[in-house]
């Protein structure tokens, strides 16, 4: 029934970013906004600002993500001083609504009347399934910092396109790969009955050299999972791995607590509980295992600014989709600031771009050939903290076999 | 074949059908408004999900505020009332003349309305709600640990349902609602104030609306959206039931809640001992998100008017 699907409605204009908190912000971090811009090239003067279009989903439910990432690369830009590498930039937002349609629109409007030279951000594989094209056949250069779908890692990968998040077998290998280092012997696997969550279950099972009692599809976006844990419960699996992204997981784990059961057999999970969903499950969530590719205590010095000047700015701790869109506008910075702002020379840009001559959030950070990123998965766990519950990294996860993706992709 | 047998064994089917019956008397909380209103009023209203998310979102604001399960549920109730009868005021009145296309339109904006309200006052995300101290425990039930919670939600449930058949059947007003579904103009005619029974009707639906976004806040995400999939079920369940029946709403909100729970339980299972497991994994899911569908088809089919049709004259 279309005529209900109300998973993307609404404004994005009614998005309005804390700027008194971001500006008294700025005031106090001018000293580590300084330290980055030193490494950029020097001040450019009575430049026309840079065009940069960003697109993500704004609104409905996949809302705070998108949200997430904006805020994070416009911190970054304001950490500048309204530049990247030297270079004055604007932002152009545009909300896709989580529709693949409504995607395309904006990348063209961004593309034919705003002459974009760079756009970032993306939050979902389908509408970057959408865009990816027109978008990099127009010899645009696109950053995308979350949505990484197999195909453009793969064969469809692009010259014009890198990544500072994963692709998506990627988190579920590493939630694999954790499961077998925690030496779960019998993994009970339940995911939503989608193209992402069979993607996950076979993500899962290349890294997870255990048995698997059973897997389990539900419905897209079902409200109560007392049946499934029921028969779970009765099938008594060592641990538990579940992909439920967004209000999915709040509703899964909330049950699954009430059932008596987080504590009892543990419970795995990749981008269902992460910085957007963990505000509604607070303590309910603590004891909960996940793989993650960023948590906010990771030990670096660009990860403790970078917490403590979005933690300030916004008045909540940064997630997954904010650490890769911040790493996102780093990436751009240091590829800008190498071309001396000329993005005349695609050749030149790319190469730039591909160096990743900045300090990732995420700790150690390079491309493969098909410009996705290798770096850092963790695992991170939910812990009671001090303001309540926290996502908290454990340990690095160490994926042994990964989908062999550059291998498909002719860019060498 | 480990999996049917667990599946099958008794105390998970009394389980399930448990979590069946739950799902249930929450649809119930939801048909009963949403028949009534349609029933009598021969009104289409699209948007009693959105007053269920309010009253989710209502409950969660008061509970927190609170800190009492017990404040939050009695504050939620008058609150719940002024929101219903202020829409209905505002925005459906008008409309009770015009076509059912119309009625479609106004109220479908009506839920964009709502959601995008929703997401300015409480953020995007979902919002919290937890359930509450003395009922967040596991009950014992045969050997398998069952939330206390779920237990009180099945409670307070069949509560309501039995002061609506009180209301319905026992009372003054009960017997102008039952009148006006047999026959509204005659009702109208004989001098009983209809306008006055529509809001009190539209304002009844939307405090069991909130009730149930109440019950439902502690073990489901608080967000906006969350009415569309509890409305489309409920709109199953009322064509089952027999529009402006609300004995019929009772025994098809129970119906549908059982069969839902049970046929994605047991219906993966069946297929695997039949099929091979890879087929099976497909069409299980697939299967049993369509059994209440197929339900409701099977019932036009046989029963057009539903299960417990209201008698016109």
């Amino acid at each position: 029934m279309p005529l209900f699907d109300l998973k993307q409605t609404g404004d994005p204009m009614n998005f309005t970013p804390a700027a008194p908190a971001r500006r008294s912000f700025i005031r106090h971090s001018l000293a580590a906004a300084a330290l980055f811009a030193a490494l950029g090239a020097p001040a450019s003067h009575a430049q026309a600002p840079l065009k940069i279009g960003f697109i993500g989903t704004m609104s409905g439910p996949g809302g705070a993500l998108g949200q997430d990432q904006y805020d994070a690369f416009m911190l970054a830009i304001e950490q500048k001083g309204g530049k990247l590498g030297g270079v004055p930039v604007t932002v152009i937002r545009e909300d896709d609504q989580l529709k693949p349609d409504v995607g395309v629109q904006a990348a063209t409007k961004l593309l034919k009347s705003e002459n974009v030279a760079i756009i970032t951000g993306v939050t979902f594989s389908n509408v970057m399934m959408a865009i990816h094209k027109p978008i990099t056949e127009a010899k645009v250069f696109l950053i995308g910092s979350n949505a990484g779908p197999a195909p453009i890692a793969g064969k469809e990968c692009s010259p014009y396109f890198f990544s500072t998040s994963w692709d998506n077998d990627m988190l579920h290998e590493a939630g694999g790969q954790l499961a077998t280092d925690l030496g779960y012997k019998n993994m009970y696997v339940m995911a939503a009955n989608y193209q992402a969550g069979r993607d996950a279950v076979s993500g899962f099972k290349r890294d997870y050299t255990g048995k698997i009692i059973d897997e389990v599809y539900t419905q897209v976006n079902q409200p109560d999972y007392s049946a499934e844990i029921a028969q779970l419960q009765a099938a008594a699996p060592d641990a538990v791995y579940v992909f439920y992204p967004g209000g999915m997981s709040v509703n899964f784990v909330k049950q699954y607590r009430q059932a008596g059961l987080l504590g009892k057999i543990p419970l795995i999970s990749a981008a269902s509980i992460d910085g957007s969903t963990l505000p509604a499950l607070k303590s309910l969530a603590v004891g909960a295992i996940t793989s993650a590719p960023y948590a906010p205590n990771i030990d670096n010095p660009q990860n403790k600014q970078f917490v403590a000047a979005f933690t300030k700015a916004y008045k909540r701790v940064p997630s997954m989709y904010a650490a890769q869109s911040y790493d996102a506008a780093m990436l751009l910075d240091s590829a800008i600031a190498k071309v001396k702002g000329d993005l005349g020379n695609h050749d030149a840009f790319r190469a730039a771009l591909k160096a990743a001559d900045f300090q990732s959030v995420r700790g150690p950070f390079k491309f493969d050939t098909n410009h996705f990123p290798d770096a850092g998965f963790y695992r991170v766990d939910v812990v009671e903290g001090q303001d309540g519950a926290e996502l908290k990294a454990i340990s690095p996860i160490t994926i042994k076999t990964r989908a062999n993706f550059p291998a498909q992709c002719p860019m060498k | 074949m480990r999996v049917p047998e667990t599946a099958l064994s008794l105390t998970l089917f009394v389980i399930q059908s448990l979590n069946g019956l739950q799902l249930g008397v929450l649809l119930f909380l939801m048909a009963a408004g949403l028949t009534l209103v349609f029933g009598i009023m021969n009104f289409v209203n699209l948007a009693h999900g959105s007053m269920y998310m309010m009253g989710a979102f209502f409950a969660a604001s008061l509970y927190q505020y609170t800190g009492s399960f017990l404040m939050a549920a009695l504050l939620l109730a008058p609150a719940m009332l002024a929101l219903g009868l202020a829409v209905e005021w505002v925005a459906l009145r008008k409309l009770y003349q015009r076509d059912h296309l119309d009625q479609v339109l106004a109220t479908f904006g009506l839920i964009l309305f709502f959601n995008e309200l929703a997401r300015i006052l409480w953020g995007p995300s979902p919002y919290y709600m937890e359930v509450p101290e003395f009922l967040s425990g596991a009950v014992d039930l045969f050997g398998i640990r069952y939330p206390a919670y779920r237990l009180l939600i099945i409670a307070a449930g069949l509560l309501v349902a039995l002061g609506c058949y009180v209301l319905i059947h026992r009372s003054r007003i009960g017997m102008l609602i039952r009148a006006g579904a047999t026959n509204r103009s005659m009702v109208g005619v004989l001098g009983v104030n209809i306008v006055l029974l529509n809001s009190l009707l539209f304002g009844l639906g939307a405090v069991l609306a909130g009730l149930a976004g109440l019950l439902a806040g502690p073990i489901m995400s608080v967000q906006a959206g969350m009415g569309e999939p509890i409305l489309i079920l409920t709109m199953v369940v009322i064509v089952i039931g027999g529009i402006g029946s609300i004995r019929g709403a009772f025994y098809a909100s129970l119906i549908v809640g059982v069969v839902d729970t049970l046929g994605r339980t047991l219906l993966p299972a069946l297929l695997r001992s039949v099929l091979e497991r890879s087929s099976a994994d497909i069409a299980g899911p697939a299967l049993a998100s369509m059994m209440i569908y197929l339900l409701m088809a099977v019932v036009l089919a046989i029963k057009p008017q539903g299960l417990f049709p209201v008698r016109n004259a």
